[in-house]
């Protein structure tokens, strides 16, 4: 039997599988021209205080200047940006999209901590179980709404705080090719490092720059009379820094229980930090 | 993805598709040339991979909603979103009248998803010239548009 192939035929593709997800693309690259950088924040490790660092940053960047600041949470299994920045639900949606939560101190925050349920865990509604099988492709469908889909508006600054994996800033730059850079959180010990610059090498492998390391709970300060003692051992800011040619932007001392909107000195060198970074 | 009538040497036309609900997917298509239909019927594994995609097999007759896939794929939690315009028993002015009956039914819908799915079933309606969405009007978007379990 002979017959013809796909492109033997030259009638209409119906579905244009290929054209819708071009759509969806270009719905996101459409988005992201209102947006003057947008930053990845990553560990590569969890635990290490990503998120803190992302919050308090976004909150240093919004007390800059009169620039719009927002947070994508890419962490959608471990969702804590919102919470972070005081954000709340419900989302409104709106003709140009869903509109972001907005934080107390300002900052438009994305993230699943909007949409789940407190307490329950990220799952799908159409997976079952053979979820494990999809589950990648739904997860980067959600990262590729949260970026295309929310009506960010003209911002100065999307920072995205991401999963602690070290691949997924070049799933990232799939989607967002302009990235401006990375922002990498480590604590100083070993284990840290080691995972850490996983992280980098990854999203070096993938092109994005490199814009600084974070060293977070660099010492203990005392809350008495303020003197910084050790927490962890290591240097992995300094080594990630040397390794990786990136400026160690700023050693962040273990503070108990402060915010990231408690520490305005913090956030200020932070943001003043990756915004010469990117000058 | 075309499909050719072999016999005909002619590439078939798509005519419907069905998400009857319970995770499977069909696709009729018709030969122009010999009138011939042939259905492709995919299981619940095949389905979900495309549906994971984000993509409309058949091509998409409305426009994407905002943030449909996640809505349509995370057990989210009930009012987490607030629909513009998908409150209240009727729409602006030239948008189609819900009948209690579609109500009713409406109410069946996740609430997570609910204010989207309505928005959606307006949009149909009012594309195809209906002035009241009734629950045998939902049953035909339904099919049309592939909103299984909605």
């Amino acid at each position: 039997m002979s017959f013809r192939t796909y492109h033997d035929l030259t009638g209409e593709d119906r579905s244009r599988l290929g054209e819708q997800v071009a759509a969806q693309r270009e719905r996101v690259r459409e988005r992201m021209r209102e947006v003057r950088h947008v930053v990845a924040v990553v560990s590569g490790k969890g635990g290490v205080g990503k998120s803190w660092v992302a919050a308090a940053l976004a909150i240093g960047l919004l007390d800059r200047g009169s620039e719009r600041v927002g947070v994508l949470d890419a962490d959608l299994k471990s969702p804590t940006a919102a919470g972070m920045l005081r954000a709340r639900g419900p989302l409104k949606v709106g003709a140009a999209g869903v509109h972001p939560a907005r934080g107390e101190s300002g900052v438009h925050v994305m993230s699943s901590d909007l949409l789940l349920q407190d307490g329950s865990p990220l799952t799908w509604r159409t997976a079952g179980a053979d979820a494990f099988i999809v589950r990648g492709v739904f997860e980067m469908g959600v990262l590729r709404e949260f970026l295309g889909d929310v009506a960010w508006g003209a911002l100065g600054w999307l920072l995205i705080d991401m999963p602690p994996d070290s691949d997924r800033v070049e799933d990232l730059m799939a989607l967002v090719p302009t990235l401006a850079g990375v922002v990498a959180v480590t604590v100083p010990s070993e284990e840290s490092r080691r995972s850490v610059q996983r992280a980098m090498r990854g999203a070096r492998d993938a092109g994005a720059p490199l814009l600084g390391v974070v060293e977070n709970m660099s010492g203990y300060a005392c809350g008495g009379c303020g003197t910084v003692g050790p927490l962890f051992d290591g240097n992995a800011g300094d080594a990630l820094a040397a390794e990786f040619d990136a400026p160690l932007l700023l050693r962040i001392p273990f503070l108990p229980g402060t915010g990231p909107s408690d520490a305005p000195f913090l956030s200020s060198r932070l943001a003043d930090a990756v915004a010469g970074a990117l000058a | 993805m075309k499909f050719l009538c072999v016999e005909c040497d002619a590439q078939m036309e798509f005519t419907e598709r069905r998400q009857p609900g319970d995770g499977t997917f069909a696709a009729a298509f018709r030969c122009p040339a010999c009138g011939r239909h042939i259905a492709m019927l995919a299981n619940p594994m095949e389905s979900q991979l495309v549906g994971a995609l984000g993509v409309k097999v058949g091509g998409r007759t409305l426009d994407e909603q905002p943030m449909e896939q996640t809505r349509i794929s995370i057990a989210g939690a009930p009012g987490a979103f607030i629909d513009e315009a998908a409150d209240g028993r009727s729409g602006p002015i030239g948008r189609p009248r819900w009948s209690a009956a579609s109500l009713e039914r409406l109410e069946r819908v996740p609430s997570f998803v609910r204010g989207m799915v309505k928005k959606i079933y307006g949009e149909w309606a009012a594309e195809h010239g209906i002035t009241e969405i009734t629950p045998d009007a939902m049953d035909r978007a339904r099919v049309e548009l592939g909103l299984e379990g909605m």
